[in-house]
């Protein structure tokens, strides 16, 4: 087996990197930084965040939603910027280029099962962040697009995220809401519009006629969104992609790690690299070591001594073993710093650590 | 405050927090602090993946109860799992729908239905619990709620659901959720987070927006992971040590001290802008967390409570 393309490489050569992982890891400040330690290389590097921590986004010149990359001044010699994806504009515009008419358009905006899937359907954020990651990679003004994804309960709702849709239009259930009428023709048919009826009990009339109006007026729009879907997909799983894990050194999260990298390897995709955030700084002296020391000299420092060094075994012990299912990633640990990152500075360092391996 | 005098004011406790801040582990502690005050626990899993059952030696649990911890004065913790999926078939079908809840399985109409009503798997979740607590199964029901990207997603899922199905019978398993949650004699949520700034930013965001925005009852905050303070970090290293030796006490010992400077300045932080008690969990050096990792952490959440004012 080659050895894995380091993360200078990846940056320096992707045309997309998808940075995934649960919350709270550090996934924002990596995608972040590896955009602009791109951009330190000359290339035009533009990163879409989802939901980044205010005082990130304000570092970043993005305290608001937009839809278009705010270019960020530095001293790198390529371009780096930075847009906070906002959801149902996203997915407004999508609807907008694929209806035929603008006011087919406009029936499915003012629809509430539509608005429903643009703003609170789980898997809505990583469709968006999917399609936006898409569009900025096809219109040729950037070498790089750097996504993060959204903190989602599945581990890699953004593989499923560009189907959302037509899964739905793919849904023997939808023709018959479609056409109602021409249900009674058939057994099997008369049977669904029973339960469509039955449905109507459950979650009330009005849901269900949101919902056959917008699949009605979804009609002759399904061929472009399934052409799109498929189009992404491929991006996706291009030569030029790369997926980037990161994850913190808490169990709790190395185990959602591990889950992941089967996910991936389900997908048969691999993980690029492994970035591993917050590493306790290693010792030159092992944990027995530390203990004896702390019980030779008791007092305040050797104690800190002793808890850091059990602590970092700890860390070291599961890093090894997520990195270990990961034979063909490359790995980085980023050393913890002492405090949040939300300065351009601390994100050029941290960018540094990324790429000077 | 007396244990179980904190653990009897609510006969439901819900365990929120964003994922990694230990939401998990903190369910655990409390189901086994509840135990050891004499009270019958329920501890309920929903994230499917989570390892509260673990950490008590026991396996993963299923649909049906087990026990998991038997305390000799006469508490105990029982733990089961609860998935959207089994939630909503079983709630079905004891609506009279149980024709439709196998159609649904089969044609993928369950789509269709939790994209007409978001929050509809949460909601069912939070009514399979309801049912539970209306059945008095147990002293206390600890639920880990799961893991979503904000804490609050979970909770408002009644709410979302009330506004979208305007009649129909969901719309009144919403309503009857929702009875619940305003209760607090029923039912608080418990926000767990650690202390580093965005962390804490967002567990006081989530904190006023349960309040106002689901109309339920907060409990206290647990603060979890906390770096027991320690003195004379400024003092030099012993001698006897050779300079490698010197070199990482004073790098291990200047670390500590920043980060307890860190963790200091968040906690008054938290006081300031959230009037909550908090409930104060040490950081564990270990690798694993087991049973006897489990008491520390719930000798720990005695003492916090220990030092509560009565608030009933």
């Amino acid at each position: 087996m080659s050895e894995p393309a380091d993360y200078r490489t990846l940056t320096a050569e992707c045309e997309v990197i998808v940075c995934c992982g649960t919350g709270g890891v550090g996934k924002t400040t990596t995608a972040a930084a590896t955009a602009m330690a791109a951009a330190s290389m000359g290339r035009r590097a533009a990163v879409v965040t989802i939901d980044p921590a205010k005082r990130l986004a304000d570092a970043l010149g993005i305290g608001s939603l937009d839809n278009d990359p705010t270019v960020i001044d530095g001293p790198w010699s390529g371009t780096l910027a930075a847009l906070m994806l906002d959801t149902k504009a996203t997915f407004d515009d999508v609807v907008r280029r694929h209806a035929p008419t603008d006011a087919q358009a406009e029936t499915i905006l003012a629809n509430r099962f539509y608005r429903n899937i643009s703003t609170s359907l789980s898997g809505t954020q990583d469709y968006m962040a999917v399609e936006k990651l898409a569009q900025l990679h096809s219109s040729g003004d950037w070498d790089l697009v750097v996504v993060d994804t959204p903190p989602t309960r599945d581990a890699l709702a953004f593989l499923e995220a560009p189907k959302l849709l037509t899964r739905l239009l793919d849904n023997p259930i939808y023709k018959i809401l479609i056409s109602p009428s021409q249900g009674v023709l058939r057994a099997v048919n008369r049977a669904a519009t029973g339960v469509v009826r039955q449905l109507s009990r459950v979650v009330g009339a009005e849901v269900v006629d949101d919902a056959i109006e917008f699949f009605q007026a979804f009609q002759g729009m399904e061929d472009g969104f399934r052409d799109r879907a498929d189009a992404t997909l491929r991006l996706l799983g291009d030569d030029a992609t790369a997926f980037v894990l990161v994850a913190s050194p808490r169990a709790d999260t190395l185990a959602e790690a591990q889950y992941f990298l089967r996910r991936l390897g389900k997908a048969d995709l691999d993980a690029a690299a492994v970035i591993v955030n917050r590493v306790l700084p290693a010792l030159s002296i092992d944990v027995a070591r530390a203990h004896q020391i702390s019980v030779d000299h008791p007092g305040g420092i050797t104690r800190a001594l002793a808890d850091h060094a059990a602590a970092a075994a700890g860390d070291d012990e599961r890093i090894r073993e997520l990195l270990s299912s990961a034979p063909g990633a490359t790995a980085v640990r980023v050393p913890l710093l002492p405090s949040d990152v939300h300065d351009v500075d601390t994100l050029r360092r941290i960018a540094e650590l990324l790429t000077d391996g | 405050m007396e244990p179980g005098q904190f653990f009897a004011s609510s006969r439901v406790l819900i365990v929120a927090g964003k994922g990694g801040v230990g939401k998990s582990t903190a369910s655990a502690a409390l189901a086994l602090a509840a135990a050891r005050a004499g009270l019958s626990v329920l501890l309920v899993e929903v994230a499917g993946r989570s390892a509260t059952a673990s950490m008590f030696g026991a396996d993963a649990p299923g649909y049906e109860e087990s026990t998991v911890y038997d305390e000799a004065a006469g508490g105990a913790v029982r733990a089961r799992s609860i998935t959207p999926d089994d939630a909503l078939v079983e709630w079905l079908t004891n609506h009279g729908f149980s024709r439709i809840a196998k159609r649904m399985a089969k044609t993928g109409l369950l789509e269709i239905v939790a994209t007409a009503t978001p929050g509809i798997k949460d909601l069912l979740v939070l009514g399979r619990i309801k049912a539970l607590e209306g059945e008095g199964v147990a002293d206390l029901i600890i639920v880990d709620a799961p893991a979503a990207g904000h804490a609050i997603q979970f909770l408002q899922a009644p709410v979302g659901v009330r506004d979208t199905a305007r009649t129909g019978v969901l719309h009144r398993q919403a309503l009857e959720v929702l009875e619940m949650l305003d209760d607090p004699s029923r039912c608080r949520a418990i926000l767990v987070s650690i202390p580093e700034e965005t962390p804490i930013n967002e567990l006081i965001e989530t904190a006023f927006a349960v309040e106002d925005e689901v109309g339920l009852a907060l409990g206290p905050v647990v603060i979890n992971g906390i770096l027991p303070p320690i003195d004379g970090l400024d003092e030099p290293p012993p001698s006897g040590l050779t300079p490698a030796e010197r070199a990482d006490a004073v790098m291990a010992a200047g670390l500590r001290r920043d980060r307890l400077a860190l963790q200091t300045e968040q906690l008054s932080r938290l006081e300031t802008q959230l009037p909550l008690a908090q409930l104060r969990m040490p950081q564990l050096f270990t690798t694993e967390i087991g049973l006897a990792e489990l008491h520390g952490l719930a000798d720990a959440v005695e003492r916090s409570i220990g030092d509560l004012e009565d608030w009933a």
